[in-house]
């Protein structure tokens, strides 16, 4: 490595949409002079003037990807998908943000059946899922549009994240088993763990700071 | 799986291509130089143990092993790493040879990956092992031979984190009585899932003092001052223990001047169970991976009939390429003795001559003087064209 090592730089990763745009809120509220325009750019690396601080924009499944890899320092994500990457990163903080429910689904007039199949966009969570509850199941990757998958006989279950429960109700779905809850946590790789310490501290302190006053304190 | 492609290898198998190879090597010469000056002997394993003696004792899991089955039927796993085989050695037959015994090795070990590719099956590393010296002396020596390492392969920043399997594990008994909800938060450290950890803490039934020391074993890393704030948090016992011994260990680095590359880490535990006393990673800046994974190991010996306190550590190469600031050595100019068929013998001695003045010489049949120089400039040698019956026409 030729170029000069600078431990005080933090390279967050943050999932594209919603939760970038409650994340900047965040860190605004916590003193970071984030821009305000920052949520329209198309760029994918954002520098912030005046801070140690740069941004990667990725899918939500990308961030402990990178965060694992440690291209990012730190990464803002989705329980759902921490469990379904089964990634190796610290897991620091619960930002409160982001809430919703991981559910199994189905139709009303669900009945247990002799071949079970399963459809989700959590492959993982799903066969872990139905694994401790003792029943073996198909599981069915879909990649988007899950509650389609009962309704057209693809599967007689989903396992879906739910928020409202919107959906499910203009699907005619209704939530069968509650699998855990889900809120947005703050991440971090081993090595910039350690070696970048101080910064990750710091950027943690921030996120707490705001926190509480979002919700009740967790720690 | 369909049928592998000409130019597939087994998932995470790769190649070492001479580019990077020259390096290794010469990391692995630096490394070599390094800790043959503290004693320690080179040995050499088989690439093949049984199932029953070293895959048994490694503390890789066996779902990561790569297993076979020799001709008579038996287990056999591709060395998941270099401690258990040398554990067997010390046992076996170095069984009379007196403790301390002081040994390391260069080689590949074999995990079998789950995950896509990117992440390696099969990798190289350097480590030692030193058995037999209870002490932290030990601990110290061979920490601060892994800063040597370290500073040996020109690794411009690293730290080294140094925690103590105890620590943690006592506090947890001191305040949580129910081993269901120990094992549960162990597993959340373990996983590094301080949310879960913390969310499970809050859910317990103790006091707000007891949920406080908890939560605070999450924040004791850093600094010596670290020390004190964990001696606080235990009460006696295991946990105290542990601190006395990072206390001495300390103690000991600062006398080895090596503690302005280290930190504490209290709550540094292993996913490997079977460390039992002070434990260490070492990190390099811009690396996502620990460097160096390294501890202390009492009780592997005794499952090869030689009950001996031991500690050592282990450096991945692959990682450890990527921070040294060690250039490859640059390629020597290579001399081409190029000649034609009728000056063949001569051509050759001529070679053999550059050859023991220590150049590197390539030889090559042509014909025809010009050809043989488009030939050199084309590959970058120089060209000496040997042609003997000329210069006697």
């Amino acid at each position: 490595m030729s170029q000069p090592i600078n431990l005080k730089k933090l390279t967050i990763a943050m999932p594209k949409g919603r939760i970038f745009e409650e994340s900047l809120v965040f860190l605004r509220e916590a003193g970071v002079k984030v821009g305000a325009d920052l949520p329209d750019s198309r760029k994918l690396i954002i520098p912030v003037e005046e801070s140690e601080l740069e941004f990667i924009l990725a899918k939500p499944a990308d961030v402990p990807t990178y965060v694992e890899y440690g291209v990012a320092d730190v990464g803002v994500v989705g329980k759902d998908v921490l469990l379904e990457e089964e990634r190796d990163v610290y897991e620091l903080l619960d930002l409160l943000i982001g809430r919703c429910r991981m559910m199994v689904a189905g139709l009303p007039d669900w009945q247990p059946t002799e071949a079970p199949r399963v459809a989700t966009k959590y492959p993982r969570i799903a066969s872990r899922y139905f694994r401790e509850q003792g029943q073996q199941v198909e599981v069915i990757k879909l990649n988007g549009s899950v509650e389609l998958a009962p309704l057209i006989g693809l599967a007689d279950r989903i396992v879906d994240i739910v928020s409202t429960g919107q959906t499910l109700r203009e699907n005619g779905l209704i939530e069968l088993e509650h699998i855990c809850d889900i809120t947005t946590r703050l991440i971090a790789n081993r090595a910039s763990y350690r070696m970048k310490s101080e910064a990750v501290d710091e950027i943690a302190q921030k996120f707490l700071q705001v926190i509480p006053k979002k919700n009740t304190p967790v720690m | 799986m369909a049928r592998p492609l000409v130019f597939e290898k087994p998932l995470g198998m790769r190649d070492m291509l001479p580019e990077s190879l020259v390096k290794q090597r010469q990391l692995e010469s630096a490394l070599r130089h390094c800790i043959e000056k503290w004693g320690y002997d080179e040995i050499v394993t088989p690439s093949l143990e049984y199932y029953d003696t070293v895959g048994a004792a490694s503390a890789t899991l066996e779902s990561r092993m790569f297993k076979l089955l020799d001709k008579q039927g038996h287990t056999v796993v591709l060395r998941p790493d270099m401690t258990s085989p040398i554990a067997r050695v010390v046992a076996s037959l170095y069984k009379d040879v007196p403790l301390p015994i002081r040994l390391f090795y260069q080689t590949n070990v074999f995990r079998a990956q789950e995950k896509e590719a990117g992440r390696n099956a099969e990798f190289f590393q350097t480590g030692v092992e030193l058995i037999g010296t209870e002490s932290g002396d030990a601990d110290a020596e061979v920490i601060a031979l892994a800063v040597s390492c370290l500073q040996a392969a020109e690794v411009n920043a690293f730290k080294i984190a140094i925690g103590h399997v105890d620590f943690a594990g006592g506090l947890l008994e001191e305040i949580v009585s129910e081993q269901a909800d120990r094992d549960r938060l162990w597993q959340f450290l373990q996983d590094r899932d301080y949310v879960g950890y913390r969310q499970l803490a809050g859910s317990l039934n103790i006091t707000d003092t007891e949920r406080r020391r908890l939560h605070a074993l999450l924040h004791l890393r850093g600094g010596k001052e670290k020390i004190e704030e964990a001696r606080q948090l235990t009460v006696n016992g295991k946990a105290r223990k542990a601190v006395q011994t990072v206390v001495s260990l300390w103690e000991a680095l600062e006398a080895y001047g090596v503690t302005e590359h280290l930190l504490l880490d209290f709550n540094l535990v292993s996913s490997l169970n079977y460390y039992t006393g002070a434990v260490f990673e070492g990190y390099a800046a811009d690396l996502g991976s620990p460097l160096v994974t390294g501890g202390r190991y009492d009780h592997l010996l005794a499952q090869f009939g030689r009950p001996a306190p031991a500690t050592g550590f282990a450096i991945k190469m692959d990682r450890l390429m990527q921070v040294t600031s060690i250039r490859p050595r640059e390629i020597t100019q290579r001399l081409a003795v190029v000649y034609p068929a009728s000056s063949r013998q001569e051509a050759l001695l001529e070679a053999q001559k550059l050859r023991k003045n220590g150049h590197i010489v390539i030889t090559h049949l042509c014909e025809s003087e010009e050809a043989a120089n488009a030939w050199g400039r084309e590959r970058g040698y120089e060209v000496l064209y040997v042609n003997g019956r000329e210069e006697r026409e």
